[in-house]
């Protein structure tokens, strides 16, 4: 069985973001970029399925910028078999990354896709359900917890939903989506390093893949939250209960 | 104070209130050190001061029982009931030179600075009058909030004609007891004087008032895209005064020096109230003699620092951090051999910590986690590297790491792959003193060694102890600077007195320093005689008499009793 997996170039989780003047988008410019934590989580639970015998190898894609690379080697070293990454300036919606991995799906013919619920940067929540569209595929998303049947070819997903967990189960193949508690990633060690650097990376472009990038978006601005107004110390629990009940109205 | 300073200082707090009671303060003791006189290679001058000291101090110093009484602390409206000792007034005696503080002085008080600035509530003073580590407890009836030079320069000189003792405090993260009253000293503290005063971007020359918070300091820094030199566990609460005042070291001396070279000008007050303009703002200025440098690491003995400009390097982008483990500490010495050759200019931190320290993190510090999972190892090194492109040195870095592992310097290791993994990396080593904190009782001594000889003390120390104490040994390998601790359930006088005086006998045997970063404060007063001669500290006194003739200003500290009081 074989697993591919999304990973994404993302500016730093813990990088303070800062909006461009002109309004356009944030500053990249000098700014650690490094692998979207729920794409990490998802490479984590590919490489577990793997150690536990289930599958005999993982696949990293990522799609962008040349850098990419450097993201995919994060995966190596984590413990991916090998990488692809598709190179592209352009700006990416998700639904030209949706089509790019149909075709990639078409090409490697994995028995499981597994992304992150969303990447850090543009928060969107969409490439992994319209991929499961196009390649009309089941889709389990914001796993928590994820079981395999390899002989029923059945994957029993745990969600997140907002009143509890709910139980799906999946016929192979599927897209799964991963949420914050599914696992903990594990670092890249040194001798891991080390191999991933003989480890390969295919390399395509989305017109060899046949996939035309349409900007059907239109970023019209980007502008930062609103500053948080400084709290006040109040001197009594009188206070406090006269603020709570006639300024803020919660109570 | 900025919000986000309350909330770190808080968690300090909170997290170094063990259940246990806490002991008395670590002063000399008095017997062990008499002893000493007579077993170590103290040249025969010293060795004869040294008893004088002790013979003297003896009559004061009976030999102490602790003396438990009940306090309330209460900060940010937390109220929390403890057990605690006696404070340090039993075993130094209050100089009857110093005035009482009167009615008459808190209202010239309040004439300059306004009521608001001239506190006596209790409560509040309970906080200034402890140490970071509730080991060390005054009892001042007085704090001062002075918001300009010219206030800080009023304060002293009625102190001085009165002849009223004062504490300087920053944000009262010292170590060594030097930062809080030993009786009924005025606390003059410098947390009003917060602002950043210039910044210029061409230089990354920056001056600011002495209360600014380093944390603080550190993010207006990081918008104008540059760093400060220095950088330590403590910067949520302490201020720059503080760390210039005590000469802090920290995380990044092995890249950027220390602060002798990085503060380029000082404003200070001298106890009669005089302000020694020596704000400059050059890197070059060979007139006369370069007093500014009295004022870095005198912990506050010559004169309340109120102003500072610092040389600020810009801030890089690329910053990688590994977390290694070592077999023995023999290998731990080599890597560094081989970071500062090979890693040579982006080499910003090496640090060291052994498993006894890893395991006390890993128990003791919420989300802390061991990298390298697969086996415990003797020694865990920290490396960061700082440089201008990330390509570049994230393949330098990895070259040296894989040739050092192909060497078996390293056994095992893991690279951070961004900054998440960088700061849980980072926790392992900062967390250390505050994992101590919550282990029970901690006796913390600071040590520059010669690198070959260090980890020798941490073994013979445990040899010493037994199983009656987890001793742990980590530190700033880079600069030649353990911390060595010892961990203890309780305080305990027996203990001490298998610790002190050998540590401070060994460490001066190999020629290093009792006192490495943290400085002298009071806990070490009666101890610079084990890194300086009897001739420096005299010329040390004569300064002293000089700047402060009537000894007002944080008295007790940094010189032995015999020469101040
Ligand atoms: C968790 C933790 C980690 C630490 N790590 C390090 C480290 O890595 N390296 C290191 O060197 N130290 C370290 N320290 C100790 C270090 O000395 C202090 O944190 C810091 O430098 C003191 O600053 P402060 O503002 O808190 O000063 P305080 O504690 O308030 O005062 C320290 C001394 O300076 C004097 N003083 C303070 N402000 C002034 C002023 N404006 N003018 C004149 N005198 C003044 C005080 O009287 C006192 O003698 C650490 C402490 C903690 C709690």
């Amino acid at each position: 069985m074989k697993i591919m997996v999304a990973v994404k170039r993302v500016v730093d989780y813990a990088v303070k973001i800062r909006v461009k003047p002109d309004k356009t988008g944030v500053v990249t410019q000098n700014v650690k970029m490094s692998m979207n934590p729920f794409c990490e989580i998802a490479l984590e639970e590919a490489l577990r399925i793997r150690e536990s015998g289930l599958a005999s190898e993982v696949v990293a894609v990522s799609i962008g910028p040349s850098q990419c690379v450097d993201t995919l080697r994060t995966g190596l070293a984590m413990g991916a078999n090998r990488g692809i990454h598709v190179e592209s300036t352009a700006s990416l919606f998700p639904l030209s990354v949706a089509k790019i991995f149909r075709k990639l799906v078409e090409i490697e013919k994995p028995d499981l896709l597994i992304l992150g619920k969303q990447a850090i940067d543009d928060d969107c929540n969409q490439t992994g359900q319209m991929v499961a569209g196009l390649l009309n595929w089941p889709q389990g998303t914001f796993a928590s917890k994820v079981v395999l049947d390899k002989a029923k070819r059945v994957a029993t997903v745990d969600r997140e939903v907002d009143d509890g967990i709910e139980t799906v189960c999946l016929n192979l193949p599927a897209v799964i989506t991963t949420d914050l508690r599914l696992n903990q990633p594990r670092y890249a060690t040194l001798p891991n390093i080390m191999k991933a650097k003989s480890k390969p990376i295919q390399k395509f472009t989305p017109e060899e893949l046949n996939v035309e990038i349409i900007s059907d978006l239109e970023i019209v601005e980007v502008t930062e939250p609103p500053k948080r107004k400084a709290g006040v110390i109040v001197s009594s629990v009188d206070e406090l209960i006269h603020k709570l009940k006639n300024e803020a109205n919660v109570i | 104070m900025a919000r986000h300073n309350s909330r770190v200082t808080l968690r300090f707090l909170l997290s170094s209130f063990p259940d246990r009671s806490r002991n008395p303060p670590l002063l000399p003791s008095a017997t062990a050190t008499f002893s000493s006189c007579f077993t170590t290679g103290f040249d025969e001058k010293r060795r004869l001061l040294q008893c004088n000291i002790v013979r003297e101090d003896q009559q004061v110093f009976s030999f102490f029982k602790p003396l438990r009484n009940f306090i309330e602390i209460k900060q940010w409206g937390v109220g929390i009931q403890r057990k605690r000792y006696g404070s340090l007034a039993g075993l130094v005696q209050r100089n009857p030179r110093f005035s009482k503080l009167n009615d008459d002085d808190v209202r010239y008080f309040e004439g300059i600075l306004g009521n608001k600035n001239v506190v006596q509530d209790e409560d509040k003073l309970v906080t200034s009058n402890t140490d970071w580590m509730h080991k060390y407890k005054g009892s001042s009836k007085l704090l001062l909030q002075p918001r300009t030079t010219d206030q800080v320069a009023q304060i002293l000189k009625y102190c001085n004609s009165r002849c009223l003792a004062v504490v300087p405090q920053g944000g009262n993260t010292g170590l060594v007891g030097g930062s809080v009253p030993v009786f009924d000293e005025v606390i003059i503290s410098l947390s009003s004087m917060n602002k950043i005063i210039s910044f210029d971007k061409v230089s990354g020359i920056l001056v600011c008032e002495a209360g600014c918070i380093l944390e603080n300091i550190m993010s207006f820094l990081d918008n104008e895209g540059f760093i400060m030199p220095l950088d330590l566990g403590a910067k949520g609460s302490c201020q720059i005064g503080g760390n210039v005042s005590t000469n802090a070291g920290g995380l990044r001396l092995v890249r950027y020096g220390s602060l002798h070279g990085n503060v380029l000008g000082v404003e200070a007050v001298l106890a009669n109230g005089t302000v020694l303009d020596m704000l400059k703002t050059l890197r070059k200025d060979n007139t006369g003699y370069d007093l500014k440098h009295l004022f870095i690491g005198s912990e506050g003995s010559l004169g309340i620092v109120t102003k500072v400009s610092i040389l600020t390097p810009p801030k890089l982008s690329s910053v990688n951090v590994a977390f290694l483990a070592c077999k023995d500490y023999n290998s731990c010495q080599k890597l560094l051999q081989e970071a500062k050759r090979k890693l040579g200019e982006i080499l910003s931190a090496f640090e060291f910590l052994d498993v006894q320290s890893m395991n006390l993190v890993l128990n003791h510090l919420e989300g802390a986690r061991n990298p390298i999972p697969t086996s415990l190892h003797n020694f865990y090194v920290l490396i960061e590297t700082t440089g201008s492109d990330e390509s570049s040195d994230k393949q330098k870095l990895e070259a040296f790491l894989l040739g050092s592992m192909e060497n078996e310097l390293i056994s095992d290791g893991v690279l951070a792959q961004d900054i998440n993994q960088a700061s849980s990396f980072w926790l392992l080593r900062e967390g250390i003193p505050e994992a101590l904190m919550k282990a029970g009782a901690v006796y913390k001594y600071d040590l520059s060694v010669p690198l070959e000889h260090m980890y020798n003390l941490v073994e013979e120390m445990r040899s010493r102890l037994g199983n009656t104490a987890n001793v742990i040994g980590y530190g700033h390998l880079g600069d030649g600077n353990l911390h060595l601790n010892v961990s203890t359930p309780h305080y305990d006088d027996k203990i001490l007195s298998q610790i002190e005086p050998f540590v401070y006998e060994w460490t001066s045997k190999h020629r290093g320093s009792i006192s490495a970063e943290h400085g002298i404060g009071l806990m070490k007063a009666n101890e610079i005689y084990y890194s300086k001669s009897l001739e420096t500290v005299q010329v040390m006194a004569s300064i002293k008499n000089l700047m402060d003739p009537n000894h007002i200003l944080n008295p007790y500290k940094v010189l032995p009793h015999s020469l101040t009081s």
